[in-house]
C-alpha cells in the first residue's frame, strides 16, 4: 500500500500505532504512567548513588529491551565512565537477555562527542534504542541539549533513555526521569544472590503523575519485570489503586 | 647534503658546521656544510681534528631519522608528479614518469581525463624504449649526495611540456626549498641513480663504481684495469660472472637498460584517481571542500562506470611549499554515493586534532579511491526497506570516521574461559553480527556481570577461612558488609597456552552485600597449593 502524505504531515512526529508504549510488565505501573513509557521520547534514569551505576545500566538496558523492537541499540559512552565504571561485559549482557550482537558500542572522549554521536543515532530511524551515558555532572547537557534529543526522538521514533551516574537532576526535557537504585534480592537457595533487584521512584512524569516507588526484579526467561515484596512496592499498587478510581 | 641543509633550514646557524656522531668511541664528522667543505673538511674526520683547523666550527648532532623522514616528506611532495615514486636510501628518490604528462597548471578538473590511471601507465611502460628518447625515470637521487664529482648543471629549459617540465619544476621547488638537487632522466631506474650520482648524460662514462657492487668486487673490476661503465660492458658476460660473480652482468644490463626494472612505490598505487590543479593556490576550507566535492563527483562516475564502489577513499592537499595533508575516510560498505562521501570527507575535516593549515595554499587536490569492491546498481524499493538499511550503514560511518573506527565497536565472541577475554570489541566494519553468543541458563540468575574490570581492581577482603568465602570487603575506600554469597566458581589459567604451564586459579564468588549491591569477586591463586596468601580482586558489578 503506498500511501502519500502531504509534505506537512508527513515532517510531523512519527506516532506509528505499531510502536505502542513500552510497558514494564507489571500491571499497577503502567497503568500509573499511562500504559507505558513513550516510545518514540526521552527518558532519564539517575543512579541513586555512584555505587548504582550498574544497577541503572541494567535498568535502561532492560527497558530498552522491552521496546526497541529488534532494531540494534547504540549505547554511547564517555571514555570517563568506561573508565570508573567498567567496560561493558557481552556474556553480562547475555546474562540478562539481551542480545549481544544488536549492541553498537560508541566510545566518545567527552560529553560532546557524546551528544554529537547521541544526537545523529536518535536521527536515525532504523536505530531500535539509544542508551546515552555522560559520566558525571556533564554540564554541556543542558536543557536545550535535552530538548534536542527529545524532539529528535518523537520525529525518528527511537526509543531515547540518558543514563545518568554520579550526577544531580537538571531541567530536562525528558518524558520521564526515573531514580534506580540496586536493592536486596530475593535469595536463592544456600543464602545464594537471587534475580537482578531494583528501586526504582518516579521522579518527575511530563503530563503525568510523579512519585511513584517500587521495588522490582527482572525476570530473564520472559523479559519482564516483576514487584518484589518489601520495599515501597505497596505504596505503588496503592497509587495504581487511586489513578484507577480517578480515571 | 641532505643533513646539513635540513640543519640549514631548521636551526640557520651562521658559520660553518658539521654534523657529529660517535664511531667507536670517537667523535667524528658524518656531514658537513658547503662552507665547511670549502675549508677543507669532510666527512669521516675526527671532531678533535676538524676543530684544530677550523675552531669556529659549529657542531650538531648527526640524525639519520630525521634525514629519513625529510626524504619522506620529500617523496610525498613528489606524489604529485607521479604515483609510482620510491625513496633510494639515504638521500634518493626514484620518480616512474612513465604515460605522465607534465602539465603544470591545468584548468580544474581537465587532467582528470588527460592523465592515465596508473594501471594504463604501466602498460605504457613496455612500450618506451631508449629509441624514442623518452626517458621514463627521474631520479632527485643521490642528487643530495655528497660524494662523487659534482654533478651537471641542472637542466633548465624552462617549464615546456614533456618530460623536461618535470626535471625544471622540481628543481625549481627544491631551489625555493633551499635544498640542493641532481636530477637524472634515464630509461632504467638504476641508470637514472647512477647519473644522478655521478653526473653526466652517458651512462657508459660513469666510473664503475655506478654499478654498485660490493667494495670488493669493485676493487677488482679496478684492479682488473676496468674503470668506466663502458669498459665493463665491452666484456662478454659469461667471463665477467664467472670473475666477479653473477651480480655483476645483472647490474649491468640494469644500467644500460637491457634489462627491465620497476621501482617498488612508497604507495599502492590507487584503483582510481581524480585531481584539480589550481594557477592560483586556493586556500580557504570552503573552496577545498568545494574542490572535494567535484572530485568526489568525478570519482563517482568513474566507480559507476565500473560497477564497483569504493570502500576507503584518500584526499591529498598538496600545499605549494611541498608539504602534504592526507585525509582518509573508510565506509562500511562499498559506495559510491557522491553525497554521502562528501559529508564523510566534511566530518573528518571537523574531526582534526589541528585544523588544516593552508600555508600560502594548496596547488593540487587529489582524490584516490584505495580501495574499491563490486557494487551493481540497486533498484530503489517503493517503501524504501533497502534505504533504511543504508541509513543505518551511513550512521556508523560517520561516527566511525568522526572518532575513529575503533571506537564504533561490536562484540564478537571468542573461544575461551577466561572473563575477560571472552570478547572482543571490533569496530563494526570488521565484525559480521556472529550468533555465537551461549544462552543463559533458564531459571538461573545472572552468572557474569554487566560490568567488568579490566584490570580487576584489588581488594582487601575479610574472609573466616583463608579458603573460605569473603565476609567483609574494601573496594573504593568503602567497606562492603557480605550478606549473601555464592561460589566458588573455579576458572583455571590457560596453562595450555602457556609454555611454563604456569598461572594462577581465580575463584569467583557472587556476593551481595547488605545494601544491596551484587559484586563479582576472585581469590587469584589457590590458597596454600598456589600461592601462601592469595590476593583477592573485584572483576565486575552485577545489575
Amino acid at each position: 500500500m503506498i500511501r502519500a502524505y502531504p509534505l506537512s504531515l508527513a515532517l510531523k512526529p512519527a506516532t506509528d500505532p505499531l510502536r505502542s508504549p513500552v510497558a514494564f510488565g507489571v500491571a499497577s505501573i503502567d497503568a500509573r504512567i499511562g500504559g507505558g513509557l513513550m516510545a518514540a521520547g526521552l527518558h532519564e534514569f539517575y543512579a541513586a548513588s555512584p555505587e548504582d551505576g550498574s544497577a541503572a545500566a541494567a535498568f535502561a538496558l532492560m527497558v530498552a529491551m522491552r521496546g526497541g523492537g529488534g532494531g540494534p541499540l547504540i549505547w554511547v559512552r564517555e571514555d570517563k565512565g568506561e573508565r570508573a565504571g567498567g567496560r561493558l561485559c557481552a556474556a553480562g549482557l547475555a546474562e540478562l537477555g539481551f542480545d549481544p550482537d544488536r549492541l553498537v558500542q560508541i566510545s566518545a572522549p567527552d560529553t560532546l562527542a557524546v551528544l554529537r554521536a547521541a544526537a545523529d543515532s536518535v536521527k536515525c530511524g532504523q536505530v531500535g534504542a539509544v542508551v546515552i551515558e555522560p559520566w558525571g555532572k556533564a554540564p554541556l547537557l543542558d536543557l536545550t541539549a535535552s530538548r534536542r534529543l527529545s524532539m529528535a526522538a518523537n520525529v525518528s521514533g527511537v526509543l531515547t533513555l540518558m543514563l545518568r551516574v554520579d550526577a544531580v537532576p537538571v531541567p530536562s526535557a525528558a518524558q520521564t526521569r526515573w531514580e534506580v537504585a540496586s536493592a536486596p534480592s530475593e535469595p536463592l537457595a544456600a543464602n545464594a544472590p537471587g534475580f537482578p533487584a531494583f528501586d526504582i521512584s518516579l521522579l518527575r512524569h511530563r503530563g503525568g503523575i510523579s512519585g511513584l516507588d517500587a521495588r522490582l526484579e527482572w525476570n530473564r526467561d520472559d523479559r519482564k519485570f516483576a514487584l518484589l515484596s518489601g520495599g515501597a512496592s505497596a505504596d505503588a499498587a496503592v497509587g495504581a489503586d487511586q489513578a484507577r478510581k480517578a480515571a | 647534503m641532505l643533513p646539513s641543509e635540513r640543519i640549514r633550514l631548521g636551526k640557520r646557524p651562521d658559520g660553518p658546521f658539521a654534523l657529529v656522531a660517535k664511531v667507536r668511541s670517537a667523535m667524528r664528522i658524518m656531514a658537513v656544510d658547503g662552507a665547511a667543505r670549502a675549508l677543507g673538511l669532510t666527512a669521516g674526520l675526527t671532531l678533535a681534528d676538524a676543530r684544530a683547523r677550523v675552531p669556529e666550527l659549529l657542531v650538531f648532532d648527526d640524525d639519520p631519522a630525521a634525514d629519513a623522514a625529510m626524504l619522506g616528506w620529500l617523496a610525498d611532495a613528489c606524489d604529485r608528479y607521479t604515483p609510482m615514486v620510491a625513496i633510494d636510501a639515504p638521500q634518493g628518490l626514484v620518480l616512474d614518469l612513465t604515460g605522465c604528462t607534465f602539465s603544470p597548471l591545468q584548468p580544474l578538473l581537465e587532467g582528470v581525463a588527460g592523465r592515465p590511471s596508473p594501471r594504463d601507465a604501466l602498460k605504457q611502460m613496455g612500450a618506451v624504449s631508449p629509441a624514442t628518447g623518452v626517458a621514463p625515470f627521474l631520479a632527485t637521487g643521490a642528487l643530495f649526495g655528497n660524494k662523487g664529482p659534482p654533478p651537471a648543471p641542472p637542466r633548465r629549459r624552462g617549464g615546456g611540456q614533456g618530460k623536461e617540465g618535470f626535471s625544471a619544476d622540481i628543481q625549481n621547488r627544491l631551489t625555493r626549498l633551499g635544498l640542493t638537487a641532481h636530477l637524472a632522466r634515464a630509461t632504467t631506474p638504476d641508470a637514472a641513480l647512477a647519473l644522478a650520482r655521478y653526473g653526466g648524460d652517458d651512462v657508459r662514462a660513469l666510473p664503475v663504481g655506478a654499478l654498485r657492487v660490493d667494495p670488493e668486487i669493485h676493487l677488482a673490476l679496478r684492479r682488473a684495469g676496468l674503470r668506466r661503465i663502458g669498459d665493463v660492458a665491452a666484456l662478454p658476460p659469461a667471463p665477467l660472472a664467472a670473475r666477479f660473480g653473477a651480480d655483476v652482468p645483472v647490474l649491468l644490463d640494469r644500467l644500460l637498460g637491457r634489462e627491465d626494472v620497476r621501482i617498488t612505490p612508497r604507495r599502492a598505487p590507487p584503483e582510481i584517481e581524480t585531481e584539480a590543479r589550481f594557477a592560483e593556490p586556493v586556500a580557504r576550507t570552503a573552496d577545498v571542500l568545494a574542490t572535494i566535492a567535484a572530485l568526489v563527483d568525478e570519482a563517482a562516475v568513474q566507480l559507476s562506470e565500473r560497477g564497483v564502489g569504493g570502500r576507503a577513499f584518500a584526499v591529498a592537499l598538496f600545499r605549494s611549499d611541498g608539504h602534504v595533508a592526507r585525509l582518509s575516510i573508510e565506509t562500511g560498505q562499498p559506495t559510491r554515493d557522491a553525497k554521502l562521501l562528501d559529508r564523510l570527507f566534511r566530518e573528518r575535516i571537523d574531526a582534526l586534532a589541528d585544523p588544516l593549515d593552508p600555508g600560502f595554499g594548496y596547488d593540487l587536490i587529489r582524490l584516490a579511491v584505495m580501495v574499491v569492491e563490486p557494487l551493481a546498481p540497486e533498484q530503489l524499493r517503493l517503501d524504501g526497506g533497502k534505504v533504511a538499511a543504508a541509513e543505518m550503514a551511513a550512521l556508523i560511518d560517520r561516527l566511525g570516521v568522526r572518532l575513529g573506527r575503533g571506537r564504533v565497536r561490536r562484540f564478537v565472541p571468542v573461544d575461551t574461559h577466561i572473563p575477560e577475554q571472552g570478547a572482543l570489541a571490533l569496530p563494526v566494519a570488521d565484525a559480521r553480527p556472529s550468533g555465537g553468543w551461549p544462552a543463559p541458563e533458564p531459571g538461573e540468575p545472572p552468572l557474569r556481570p554487566i560490568h567488568l574490570f579490566d584490570p580487576p581492581h584489588r581488594i582487601e577482603v575479610m574472609a573466616e577461612v583463608p579458603d573460605g568465602p569473603p565476609r567483609r570487603f574494601k573496594w573504593r575506600r568503602t567497606m562492603h558488609e557480605v550478606a549473601r554469597h555464592e561460589g566458588p566458581e573455579r576458572i583455571a589459567a590457560e596453562w595450555w597456552r602457556r609454555a611454563d604451564g604456569a598461572g594462577l586459579t581465580r575463584d569467583y564468588y557472587r556476593v551481595e552485600d547488605v545494601r544491596g549491591r551484587r559484586f563479582w569477586l576472585f581469590r587469584h591463586g589457590l590458597y596454600g597449593a598456589e600461592k601462601a596468601h592469595p590476593d583477592w580482586y573485584l572483576h565486575g558489578l552485577f545489575a
